[in-house]
């Protein structure tokens, strides 16, 4: 990558005492740490999307189309690992995360650099493991992103390297979530009072409370999952005395709340772009910062409805339904909020705001699907179809994904001090949503019709369907690859980037184009509140 | 807050952040023994017998001592005095090899018996027992794992002390690895009677 074109734009890119390589994987600066793990969660997103596309070429014709089923059983758990653990966990928190919230606080680094660059390390180590399990052994793991027991201590292929790379890539989120919590605890500015921190900030400190909180579980989980096989405790062999179901209760016991360190970032970016591009303060500050806790604390208690078909008990059943319905009452807060934004302000819609008005709809189409599978009745009807896949990438990849694809548009100029082109970023943008809708608003038709999800084959009358959303994941993939290149292109080659262009208000945008290594050249005393545009001086 | 200087303070939430986790760690498994000792009381009461009091009760003290002797340490290099924080850091590394030594002799002798995960004494008894070993081979093996890293730590502190890049002002590592220490012992208070008391 030609990192020389940027370099001599100054900034963080040129002031460090290494040179090369080095400079970048032992450097314990925010920005640079931030930089490394975009394009490493970008790669790991470009090859997730490539394995669903084929996974999609597969369905497109009942019976075999283009591989056996023994590749597409590895192919689907592959897409999810590297998707769930590899893009969409790291994907915003530690990336943007990283380069954007110590410059939003007023500090010159995260609390703990060295942690921080550990924590990267950690993730390049995970990862690295993850990958060689897909070569190595008896093959790429073939159980499904959620290695449920018993077939993941019994199958023959690599579970138990994989599952110990995801063991490696969970400290690496928990050490991140530390770092963030004590970041906003101690490393805010002189007047950046706790209602005046940036809502992506927030976002980031109720995330990274859910790290902290779940990860360990999954940790001990997946670790009982690789005794199981090397070892046979027996504790999840009902041969044996043990209780499958019990794993799946302590794999939903930080898998659910891990959908929330994926989403609530995502409704962060969403928070901090809204009000630049209306124009307005943004509509119910406290609320939306409460909201972001409320869901981080009510989202930790519902990890039951991922089982209501597993013999739980009908009261557990209700319980867990209840529950998960209180969590929609603070997801349902933020998008009243973002929509009451908006109203009567001054809209400018550019890359940044499309992106975020197509997480708005995506998002609400996804959290009401996700009420159909809340709900005890209807969950049996949808229950593992296809359903499930489509409510699944309405939030994370409509709802997380497009986030993502914001906060590029929106901040990374700023960091590379060049831009990409507008033009082909919209019509990126219209095709990837246009694409998505195609894909998985189809995919929810025809799990309510019945097919069942993660099978090889299916029924002739699903064929129709099956066809439509293949075609609909051409279009998706070439509206990201429109995206993604006019993003590399424009941020290394594309005019420059100077000053505040879309007039923000939080303290990223008062700092030089790209920000210098210290962040502030005098440690900064705020006087105004994040969306205060008046306040900021901005016309 | 400014940036320039060390924030001890920091430091120390991040400690307690971490140790939040490893609480959290320990809890699913502190989590699968209720749930398995409501299935298999009975089962649970024979295994639990099995396991030697002496061992376990002299492991406690063995713990409980070198957590005094690691608090001592801290009260000790807040004053100054390096050769007696020296000499306390030593006392808690020992202690942790001492445990070790008795875990070690305690699982040989279960070994000996035939009693390890998936031995054919396990898998031929009857089932409420296999998990019951099984879970207090996890449990204390974990466990035994964290005394591993925390004497490591321990060491890698005193290391710290002799250099004197750990002194009477700047002593914040320290605190955060007696911190560690505790934890370790204090998930050893709640194995202890869980295993070896009450059953």
């Amino acid at each position: 990558m030609s990192h020389e074109t940027a370099m001599a734009e100054g900034g963080f890119w040129r002031d460090s005492g290494r040179t090369g390589i080095g400079a970048w994987i032992f450097s314990t600066d925010h920005k640079r740490i931030g930089l490394m793990y975009l394009y490493c969660v970008l790669g790991f997103f470009l090859v997730g999307a490539f394995l669903g596309l084929l996974i999609r070429l597969e369905l497109m014709a009942p019976g075999p189309t283009i591989m056996t089923a023994q590749t597409y059983n590895a192919m689907f758990t592959v897409h999810g690992v590297v998707m769930i653990f590899l893009f969409i966990i790291p994907g915003i928190p530690a990336s943007f995360g990283n380069l954007v919230l110590p410059i939003q606080l007023g500090a010159r680094d995260v609390a703990f650099p060295r942690v921080n660059l550990f924590s990267w390390w950690l993730y390049a180590i995970g990862a690295v493991i993850v990958l060689t399990s897909l070569f190595t052994g008896g093959g790429a793991p073939d159980t499904g992103w959620t290695f449920y027991v018993p077939f993941s201590a019994r199958t023959t292929t690599n579970v138990s390297l994989a599952v110990f790379g995801v063991f490696v890539l969970g400290f690496s989120s928990i050490l991140t979530g530390i770092n963030f919590i004590t970041t906003i605890h101690r490393m805010r500015a002189p007047g950046m009072t706790w209602t005046r921190i940036p809502l992506f900030a927030w976002s980031l400190y109720a995330t990274a409370w859910v790290q902290v909180l779940a990860t360990p579980i999954i940790a001990i989980t997946l670790l009982l999952v690789v005794t199981e096989r090397i070892l046979g405790l027996g504790l999840f062999d009902p041969t044996r005395g043990g209780d499958p179901v019990m794993y799946q209760h302590m794999f939903w016991i930080y898998s659910h709340p891990a959908v929330y360190i994926m989403i609530l970032p995502g409704m962060g970016v969403i928070s901090d772009i809204i009000p630049v591009f209306s124009r307005k303060p943004i509509f119910g500050y406290k609320m939306i910062a409460f909201s972001s806790l409320a869901i981080a604390a009510a989202g930790s208690a519902v990890w039951g409805h991922h089982m209501y078909t597993s013999g739980m008990s009908d009261l557990g059943v209700l319980v867990f339904s209840f529950l998960t319905f209180i969590v929609a009452i603070p997801s349902a807060i933020k998008v009243f909020n973002w929509v009451s934004t908006m109203y009567k302000g001054s809209i400018s819609l550019e890359a940044p705001m499309l992106f975020a008005l197509s997480f708005i709809l995506l998002f609400s189409i996804g959290g009401l699907s996700g009420l159909i599978l809340g709900a005890a009745a209807t969950d049996i009807h949808v229950h593992d179809t296809h359903f499930v896949v489509g409510h699944f990438h309405y939030v994370m990849f409509g709802g997380t994904g497009f986030a993502f694809f914001a906060a590029a548009h929106y901040w990374l100029p700023k960091y590379f001090g060049r831009r990409y082109k507008e033009k082909p970023a919209i019509v990126g943008w219209v095709l990837m949503f246009i694409g998505f809708n195609i894909l998985y608003f189809t995919m929810q038709v025809l799990g309510m019709e019945g097919m069942p999800r993660r099978y090889y084959d299916y029924l002739p009358e699903f064929a129709r369907l099956n066809f439509v959303a293949t075609v609909g994941s051409w279009i998706l993939l070439t509206g990201v690859a429109i995206v993604v290149w006019n993003l590399w292109h424009g941020l290394f080659k594309g005019e420059a980037f100077t000053g505040n262009p879309w007039g923000g208000a939080t303290l990223e945008w008062s700092v030089p184009t790209p920000p210098p290594t210290e962040n502030f050249e005098q440690d900064p005393v705020v006087t105004h509140g994040p969306y205060d545009f008046k306040g900021a001086g901005i016309p | 807050m400014s940036h320039l200087e060390k924030d001890s303070f920091g430091a120390k939430l991040g400690m307690w952040l971490f140790l939040f986790t490893e609480m959290l760690l320990f809890g699913g498994v502190f989590i699968l023994y209720s749930v398995y000792l409501t299935r298999y009381p009975k089962e649970f009461g024979l295994g639990g017998h099995q396991l030697d009091l002496v061992y376990g009760a002299t492991n406690t003290v063995v713990l409980l001592t070198s957590s005094l002797l690691a608090a001592m340490s801290v009260t000790a290099i807040k004053t100054g005095a390096k050769k007696l924080t020296l000499g306390l850091l030593s006392g808690t590394v020992g202690c942790a090899f001492i445990f070790l030594g008795i875990k070690y002799l305690e699982w040989s002798a279960k070994f000996h018996h035939g009693i390890y995960p998936n031995s054919p004494k396990l898998i031929a008894g009857p089932p409420g027992e296999s998990i019951f070993f099984s879970l207090y081979y996890l449990t204390t093996g974990l466990h035994g794992i964290h005394v591993i890293v925390g004497a490591v730590l321990m060491s890698w502190t005193a290391v710290m002390v002799q250099k004197e890049r750990i002194n009477a002002g700047d002593n914040v590592t320290l605190e955060n690895v007696t911190l560690y220490w505790h934890l370790v012992d204090l998930v050893w208070i709640f194995i202890f009677p869980l295993y070896y008391l009450i059953l």
